[in-house]
Order: C-alpha cells, then sequence, then structure tokens
C-alpha cells in the first residue's frame, strides 16, 4: 500500500487500448459503479456500459466502455475490453439516434421486445453521450 | 525428340507461370507479415481471458454448470476455419481432414459451421450437414463477427441442438509451421492449474458476481475470443502455407526450366549438325 500508484492495462482483441501507471480508475459493472485505488482486494468483476474514468497523476480520461471483465490484484488491474472507445472515436449523431432507438423500443413494448437488449443499448448510448460531454 | 518449337512454347508457358507463382509469393509474404502482427496482438488479450476464465475454473471446483456439462444432444457443432482460396498446399485439405478422419465422430452427428469456401466445398461433397456458411468472415476477421458466431452456437446449446462445440483451425506456431488443430470449446474443459494459482499473487480472488454467474458471462467471451484468436492464427497460417507452397512452385518452374534450356539447346545443336551432314554430304556427291 505505500505506492499511491497502480498499473492500469486495458486489453481489447485487437490493441493494447491503454497502458500506465494510474491513481484511480473508475467504472460500471453490475454490481454498480466503482472505483479502485492501489491495494485494492484481488476481485473479477463484470462490466455494465459505462464512462470509464482514468485518473493519471496530472490528468484525466474518460472513455466509454461498454463490455468485457476486470481482473483487479494489489498492484495491478487489466480490462479485458471487448468494447472500449475514447471520445473521439464516437460518432455522437450516430450514438444519440441508438440512444433514441434504444428509448422508443422501450416505451413500446410488446410481447417480442428484448427488454434486456434495448436497455443494454440505451445503457451503450448513453455512456457514448455522458463520454463525450 | 521433341522439336524445338514444341520445346520453346513449353518453355516460356512454364516462365509464364513461374512469374505468377513468385508474384503470388511475394503477395502471401506481405499480408502474412500483416496477419502474424494481428495474430500476435490478439493473443495477450486470448491469453489473459485464457487465466482468467482458468482460475474461475479451479475455484469453483465441480459444479453443475451448463457450460462445464456436455449438452443432451449427440449432435456436435464444428466451426471449420479455412481460406477461400486455394493455392496453398494441403493448408485446407489438412483442416478437412481433422474432420472426415475422425474415427470418434458419426457423420451424421455433425454440422458444420463453415467460415472459408474450400473447406466448406469439400465437406459439403463429402455429405457432412453445413449448418450454415460465413466466405466473408475469414477475409477480414473481425471482433464482432466471433460475436455473432458465438451468441449463434450458445444460443443452439442453451435449446439442446447441440451438444458439443469443436473449432477446427490451422494454429500459427511460425512461419513455416503451421499446425491443424481440432479444439473443444463446449462444455469448457481446463487442465488443472494449480501451482500457477499458488504463484498468482497468493491471494484469493474474489467475484463478483458469483462465480456461478461470473461463469454464465464470461465463457461467452471466452469462446468468443478462441473463435476470434483462431481467425487470426488461420489466416496467418492460410498466408504462411501459401507462401510456403509458391516458394516450391517456383522453384521447381526453374528446375523444369533449365531442364528445358538444356533439350532445347541440344536440340539446336542437333539440328545443326544434321543440317551441316546434309550439306557435306551434298557437296560430296556433286563433285
Amino acid at each position: 500500500m505505500a505506492d499511491k500508484h497502480f498499473q492500469l492495462r486495458i486489453i481489447t482483441p485487437d490493441r493494447v487500448f491503454y497502458e500506465g501507471d494510474v491513481e484511480m480508475v473508475e467504472f460500471n459493472t453490475t454490481e454498480g459503479q466503482i472505483g479502485v485505488l492501489p491495494g485494492h482486494i484481488p476481485m473479477t468483476v463484470i462490466i455494465k456500459p459505462g464512462i470509464l474514468h482514468i485518473y493519471e497523476e496530472d490528468a484525466e480520461k474518460n472513455a466509454a466502455l461498454h463490455s468485457g471483465f476486470v481482473e483487479i490484484l494489489q498492484e495491478r488491474v487489466t480490462i479485458l475490453a471487448e468494447v472500449i472507445e475514447w471520445p473521439d472515436e464516437i460518432d455522437a449523431t450516430r450514438a444519440e439516434e441508438a440512444k433514441q432507438r434504444a428509448e422508443e423500443r422501450l416505451r413500446s413494448r410488446t410481447p417480442e421486445t428484448d427488454i434486456m437488449r434495448a436497455e443494454t443499448a440505451l445503457l451503450r448510448a448513453m455512456a457514448r453521450i455522458e463520454v463525450l460531454k | 525428340m521433341a522439336s524445338m518449337r514444341d520445346i520453346k512454347r513449353r518453355k516460356s508457358s512454364i516462365q509464364g507461370t513461374q512469374q505468377i507463382t513468385k508474384a503470388m509469393k511475394l503477395v502471401s509474404t506481405v499480408k502474412l507479415q500483416r496477419a502474424r502482427a494481428n495474430a500476435e496482438r490478439s493473443k495477450s488479450y486470448f491469453d489473459c481471458m485464457y487465466n482468467t476464465v482458468n482460475s474461475i475454473l479451479s475455484r469453483v471446483g465441480h459444479i453443475e454448470h451448463k457450460y462445464l456439462l456436455p449438452g443432451k444432444s449427440p449432435k456436435k457443432a464444428v466451426i471449420v476455419i479455412t481460406s477461400n482460396r486455394g493455392l496453398a498446399g494441403g493448408y485446407n485439405s489438412n483442416v478437412v481432414k481433422l474432420i472426415t478422419k475422425n474415427e470418434n465422430w458419426n457423420q451424421e452427428d455433425v454440422v458444420i459451421y463453415a467460415i472459408g469456401n474450400k473447406g466448406r466445398e469439400a465437406l459439403a461433397r463429402s455429405g457432412y450437414e453445413i449448418k450454415e456458411e460465413l466466405p466473408e468472415v475469414i477475409e477480414e476477421p473481425a471482433y464482432a463477427d466471433a460475436m455473432q458466431l458465438s451468441a449463434r452456437l450458445l444460443a443452439a446449446f442453451a435449446a439442446d441442438e447441440i451438444g458439443e462445440i469443436y473449432l477446427a483451425y490451422t494454429s500459427f506456431k511460425n512461419t513455416v509451421s503451421h499446425v491443424p488443430t481440432l479444439l473443444k470449446l463446449l462444455p469448457v474443459e481446463m487442465e488443472s492449474t494449480s501451482e500457477e494459482q499458488i504463484h498468482d499473487g497468493g491471494a484469493i480472488m474474489n467475484f463478483e458476481p458469483e462465480d456461478v454467474e461470473a461463469l454464465d458471462m464470461i465463457v461467452p467471451k471466452y469462446i468468443t475470443s478462441l473463435i476470434y484468436g483462431a481467425m487470426m492464427e488461420a489466416v496467418a497460417s492460410e498466408n504462411g502455407a501459401r507462401m510456403q507452397a509458391m516458394d516450391n512452385a517456383t522453384s521447381n518452374a526453374e528446375e523444369i526450366i533449365s531442364d528445358l534450356s538444356l533439350k532445347y539447346n541440344r536440340a539446336r545443336q542437333g539440328s545443326i549438325t544434321q543440317e551441316l551432314t546434309e550439306i557435306i554430304a551434298g557437296a560430296e556427291a556433286l563433285g
């Protein structure tokens, strides 16, 4: 616990998205929003669409994190992300459209609506829009 | 002996072929470099995924989870990854052989999910049931393709349409060594890695949500990453195999050309000698 930093690695199937020493990282999981500081107990959590905040020593970075899981160890955190985007990779209009589509689907609920899917789509769109702000 | 004209025609045709094989070799060399870089990048993701799944499974022990038990159906789904184009030596047929030569399998129990045309053609010819064909996927493998495929497979598994899922592809060891591999995806089987587990920081890993629920969510991702990784490796192997095949073809052509050049020169010398003999004989007859 002596160190204020821990190593963060974010890996996607086709690239290493981020690698560096950070002070804190925050993201959304199936159990709710969590923030991870150095010296956290070892834990594996599943990602829910949301914003990822990376707090570096003198900077803060945001990204939209959509699916994957996180392996938290005391001195190292690895995020295995299936889908993750930096703000400049997001298409604002597309996200807005997707949000409206998902809301529409949830409102006009029919028996054959896949609620789970619509909700995930909504969360994803909201994460995208949020991270652009 | 073949006439000079025949030899010459044959030689120039082989020279044409050699130019093509040479060009194809160069193209696949370039493609191989790119495919190999991609495969290596996806490997770190896959390794991490494998370790995590392994550590979960080694901790939960023998629980009755749907992804760890064989399904009720005797059907086996096999994802077959081959190329769309030939001229890659034994690359495609080796993968196909994994299925046709497997003595433990009945042909009726196997359903094929074919990625790449060559494998589909060969298996359809031998009478296998082709459930899906995805020729365009292998041209440029995307993670989204793997996600959709694994979602469909898991749905079929959950609906008891299939009992086991396999993956047949060519694993890429290095530029010259590609191994046709048959991998069992579901039910998940892991070799025990208890030693590694202890070594891994010594601390016990917690899961949120609980183990069983975590398995529900992680196993599909694990399968997707396996399929994706296999596609990346298959592309690298395909180009490696083609590069080798074309290299061999080029040097074979070289050999035939030099053989033909020799024959051509001999035929030319023969015709000159014959002409001379005729002239001398003619001159003698006159004199």
